[in-house]
C-alpha cells in the first residue's frame, strides 16, 4: 500500500502547547503538531500506517525496544505540556485516521475534557510502591541458611538415617527447624508489611485529593527481591507536594517492615479519566498480578 | 536500612525505570473509544506488552532470590 498516515494522540490540554512542543521529538522521531478546537488543544504526530496501523502496531508492541522508544516519547511530550498547563494524558497507542477525527473528538467531548482538566489542574500524580522488608535474622542465627551444615542432604534429615550420622536433634534436624522458623518469620513479616502498607496508604491518602491502587508489579518486573505489597498512586495538589514527600519519609521510619519507593511527580496518568477520582479503599493487597 | 525511603524532591529522574513508565502509559491514560480512531490501547495491549517485557528480562534474572521452603 502507498504510504498512508494516521494521527497519534498524546494528550489534551486547555493550554497552548504549540510553542512548548516546538522541536520536541515525538513517536517515530517525528515532530509534534497541535489540533485546536473549542478551547482545547490536542498534541499529535503524523505516523505511517505501515508502522503504526493496527496490525503492525500490534506486532511492534511486542518488541520491547520499539515499545520503550514509543513509551518514552509519548511520556516526553505529555510531560512537556504538564510543565505548563493542566493535561489529560491519553493511553499509549491511540491512533486516529486523521486530524479530523481528533477535532471531532475534542468538540464532542469538550465538556468531559474540561471537567477532567479542572480536576487535575495544579496537581501531580505520585506513585508509592511498598515492599515487605526482608525479615531480619534472630540474634545468633545466620540471615539465610544456604544449605545444611556439613553437607547433610536435606532429604535424609527427617528419615531414620539422619540419626545415624548426628543423633536426633543433630545438625540436619536443627537445619530443618531453622528453615521452618525462617519461613514462618517471612510469612509473619509479609502480613505485618501488608498491614503497615495499608496504614501508610490511608495516611498518604488523606494528603491527596484522590488515591487509587494499581496492580502490584511482579517481582520479576519490579527488580526487588522483596514482594511488592502495595502499588499506590496519589493525586497531590502542588502546594501540598512537599508535605506529602515529608509524610512519606516519616512513614518509612515509623514502619521499618515496609520499604517505601516513591516515584514521580507524574502527569496525572491515573487520575485524568472521568470515573477514577474516587478514593480507593486500601484493600487490594493481594498477590502480584504479573 | 530503609534504602528506599528517600523521596526525590521533584528533582527529575534522569531516566525513569521502564517498568514504572509502562505502568503509567499503558495502565493509565485516558482510553477513548469511537469509530474514527484506528487503534487504541486496551487491556489486551497491557498484556501483550508486559509479555514482551517479562520475556526480555526473564533470562537475565537472578534465579529464585531468598530461598523459600515452600518451593
Amino acid at each position: 500500500m502507498a504510504d498512508e498516515f494516521g494521527s497519534w494522540l498524546y494528550a489534551v490540554t486547555d493550554g497552548t502547547p504549540g510553542e512548548w512542543l516546538r522541536g520536541a521529538s515525538g513517536v517515530g522521531g517525528q515532530p509534534v503538531r497541535t489540533v485546536a478546537v473549542a478551547g482545547l488543544t490536542a498534541a499529535v504526530t503524523s505516523v505511517s500506517l505501515a508502522e503504526f496501523g493496527e496490525e503492525p502496531l500490534r506486532r511492534n508492541l511486542e518488541n520491547l525496544a520499539w515499545l520503550e522508544a514509543a513509551a518514552r516519547r509519548h511520556h516526553h511530550v505529555i510531560e512537556i505540556i504538564a510543565r505548563h498547563a493542566p493535561v489529560i494524558p491519553i493511553r499509549l497507542a491511540t491512533v486516529y485516521r486523521g486530524d479530523e477525527g481528533i477535532a471531532a473528538l475534542l468538540s464532542a467531548r469538550r465538556r468531559d475534557f474540561a471537567a477532567s482538566l479542572g480536576r487535575v489542574s495544579s496537581q501531580t500524580e505520585w506513585g508509592v510502591k511498598m515492599y515487605a522488608a526482608q525479615p531480619r535474622a534472630a540474634p545468633g542465627q545466620p540471615a539465610a541458611a544456604s544449605g545444611p551444615p556439613g553437607g547433610v542432604p536435606e532429604a535424609s534429615a527427617g528419615g531414620a538415617a539422619a540419626g545415624a550420622a548426628t543423633g536426633s536433634g543433630g545438625a540436619g534436624a536443627a537445619y530443618l527447624r531453622r528453615r521452618r522458623q525462617q519461613v514462618v518469620a517471612a510469612k509473619d513479616a509479609r502480613q505485618a508489611a501488608v498491614a503497615s502498607a495499608q496504614a501508610i496508604h490511608a495516611t498518604l491518602g488523606r494528603l491527596a485529593t484522590a488515591a487509587l491502587l494499581r496492580a502490584p508489579q511482579g517481582a520479576q518486573l519490579s527488580g526487588q527481591a522483596s514482594p511488592m505489597v502495595l502499588n499506590a498512586a496519589y493525586l497531590v495538589p502542588d502546594e501540598r507536594a512537599s508535605e506529602f514527600g515529608a509524610a512519606a519519609r516519616k512513614l518509612a521510619d515509623v514502619h521499618p517492615g515496609v520499604i517505601i519507593e516513591p516515584t514521580g511527580p507524574w502527569p496525572p496518568y491515573s487520575f485524568a479519566a472521568v470515573d477514577q477520582h474516587e478514593m480507593a479503599g486500601p484493600q487490594a493487597a493481594a498477590g502480584p498480578a504479573v | 536500612v530503609n534504602a528506599g525511603a528517600r523521596l526525590p524532591d521533584a528533582v527529575q529522574h534522569e531516566q525513569i525505570a521502564l517498568v514504572d513508565l509502562l505502568d503509567r502509559v499503558l495502565g493509565g491514560g485516558v482510553v477513548i473509544t469511537g469509530e474514527v480512531r484506528l487503534s487504541i490501547a486496551d487491556v489486551d495491549l497491557v498484556t501483550i506488552s508486559l509479555r514482551a517485557l517479562v520475556s526480555s528480562v526473564g533470562s537475565s534474572l537472578a534465579r529464585g532470590g531468598e530461598g523459600d521452603l515452600a518451593s
